[in-house]
């Protein structure tokens, strides 16, 4: 498999990564190293495993029973999927943002508060500046700095995701996984959430699962291609979208994809 | 191309469809009016018969014997405390077994004999649940108690709780679930802060489903908590409820406990209605 080198710091290095749903092996000797602050895109088409393998880095897939990983995930040099560490403190350092914008049932103030109390113990005014923060950052603020007690599902499609997006970033993370987070959205909030990808990364790593290429190539720094559970083409957006290694990467990419 | 012959067999189809649609509209509308019409003369006998025997002693004063003055004071309380009890051990109880099968393993062995349980629970016959709080614990006890009631009560309620509970937490997208786990939120986090908490209203809808259905219930009363003629707070004696006086008084000679006995229907009626009315303004409120 050609990999191009990758001269950024490495921030998840996935090793020889199997993943099985049941008895279906999804994933098949995954290797890949996702740089820091930088933003990776997942493309491929449906059924590939993009987005089973980015449900790996946050060990979401062991809410269920069947599912399995084997191999290493080092994060910062450490295998997460092995480590003492508590499942909680590792979705505090990687955070995730799904497809479906889901509000939880309270007030927009409290969506962002609750992951923060989950992890700190905040004074009522550092939480306000935390919350404040982190709907700022997450491009939210001057939409809903007057009605932050209202419920969190009175907000639009594009909105909510924004809200969920802060939530996301209110606890801090070092890694923010994204999975197809604009698919529910309209042109406009996708354009929004897209220039909060590219500033993201200046502080957060960054990996997005998208069905959209011209997402991918207009928000990642690097490229992922993906078939049936294997790897096919790993480098950097530019060099993936202008002169891939593979035919089928180039096919897929041209949408010539069978 | 639409040839004429196509067009005339369009029109045909066409036409046969209306007479379907018109037949099948006028059974649903003529089987709403006949569930209608005797919903709306159950109301009105009840309203009529219940009204003329509505006074305000009615309220304060004890059921009299046949043939004197009084009132259904100590029937009221005594359903209102029998109900307010059983829903409060009994909600509990509902909601966490129904949190245990929605949330934990609800594929589980366990959760399966319990789902099967359950069912019969919610469909046994009330008077079955009566006999048995019978066996178990006025027959121990040697005494018909308000105690016993509540227990025959309650043992109404926690089925009709762990069914609802299970139903509203299963409507739960399991999005909403990931997305708070994601953030790093332990399991008992989860499911009362989001789950719940999203499942809430649908939740407290089926507790007053339950409570309007034991406010009315004769059978399990009869054999446990009997009746009383006076007024008890004790939960070791016999207690009056409504629905008990109402068997009692209807079934009687005495013009005077028949006129109770509908005011107490009237009272029962009003009640389960205002509960059926605070679910669905509750279930409509949900955004």
């Amino acid at each position: 498999m050609p990999v191009t080198p990758v001269v950024e710091k490495t921030k998840i290095a996935v090793k020889d990564l199997n993943f099985f749903y049941g008895k279906f092996h999804a994933l098949k000797g995954i290797n890949l190293e996702i740089p820091e602050n930088k933003v990776t895109a997942f493309i491929g088409p449906s059924g590939c495993g993009k987005s089973t393998l980015l449900r790996v880095f946050n060990r979401m897939f062991e809410l269920y029973p069947e599912q399995r990983a084997e191999g290493q995930i080092l994060l910062d040099g450490e295998n997460l999927l092995t480590s003492k560490e508590d499942v909680a403190l590792l979705r505090a350092k990687v955070g995730m943002v799904f497809q479906k914008p889901t509000p939880f049932p309270m007030s927009i103030y409290d969506n962002i508060a609750f992951g923060v109390k989950l992890f700190e113990k905040l004074n009522a005014t550092d939480m306000e500046e935390r919350v404040e923060w982190a709907l700022r950052k997450s491009a939210l603020w001057g939409e809903v700095k007057d009605k932050l007690h209202q419920s969190g599902s009175s907000l639009s499609g594009g909105q909510q995701q924004r809200l969920c997006i802060a939530r996301g970033i209110a606890i801090k993370p070092e890694v923010l996984l994204l999975d197809e987070p604009c698919s529910a959205l309209d042109p406009i909030s996708t354009a929004k959430v897209e220039e909060l990808i590219v500033e993201l990364k200046a502080d957060y790593t960054v990996v997005i699962v998208t069905h959209n290429m011209q997402q991918a190539a207009r928000c990642s720094d690097y490229t992922a291609y993906m078939y049936l559970g294997d790897l096919m083409e790993f480098g950097s957006t530019e060099q993936m979208f202008f002169k891939p290694t593979r035919k089928e990467t180039e096919d897929y990419i041209t949408g010539r994809f069978g | 191309m639409i040839t004429p012959e196509l067009q005339a067999m369009r029109a045909g189809m066409f036409a046969k469809r209306n007479r379907i649609n018109m037949l099948a509209t006028g059974l649903a509308l003529s089987a709403m009016a006949f569930g209608l019409f005797w919903l709306a003369w159950i109301l009105w006998e009840t309203i009529r018969l219940g009204l003329s025997g509505l006074t305000f002693a009615t309220l304060t004063q004890m059921t009299p014997g046949p043939n004197e003055d009084g009132g259904l004071a100590n029937a009221i309380y005594g359903s209102f405390v029998m109900v307010m009890l059983s829903t409060f051990v009994g909600t509990p109880i509902g909601v966490m077994a129904g949190i245990y099968l929605a949330e934990f393993e609800p594929k589980g062995w366990l959760a399966s004999v319990t789902r099967f349980v359950n069912d019969i629970l919610l469909s046994a016959p009330s008077i079955v649940i009566g006999l048995f709080v019978y066996a178990v614990v006025v027959s121990p006890m040697k005494s018909f108690s308000a105690l016993a009631g509540v227990i025959a009560l309650a043992l109404i309620v926690i089925p009709v709780v762990i069914r609802t509970t299970e139903n509203m937490l299963q409507l739960v997208p399991p999005g909403l679930r990931e997305a708070a786990y994601a953030l790093g939120a332990p399991k008992w986090k989860v499911i009362l802060s989001i789950t719940l908490k999203a499942a809430r209203t649908g939740v407290i809808t089926g507790i007053l489903l339950a409570v309007a259905r034991i406010a009315g219930e004769t059978a399990p009363l009869l054999f446990t908590a009997l009746s009383n003629q006076f007024w008890t707070s004790s939960l070791n004696q016999p207690m009056a409820s409504l629905p008990v006086t109402i068997f009692k008084f209807a079934m009687s000679p005495y013009e005077n406990w028949q006129k109770l006995a509908w005011a107490g229907v009237f009272l029962i009626t009003l009640a389960v209605l205002a509960l059926n009315v605070a679910a669905r303004v509750l279930t409509r409120s949900k955004h």
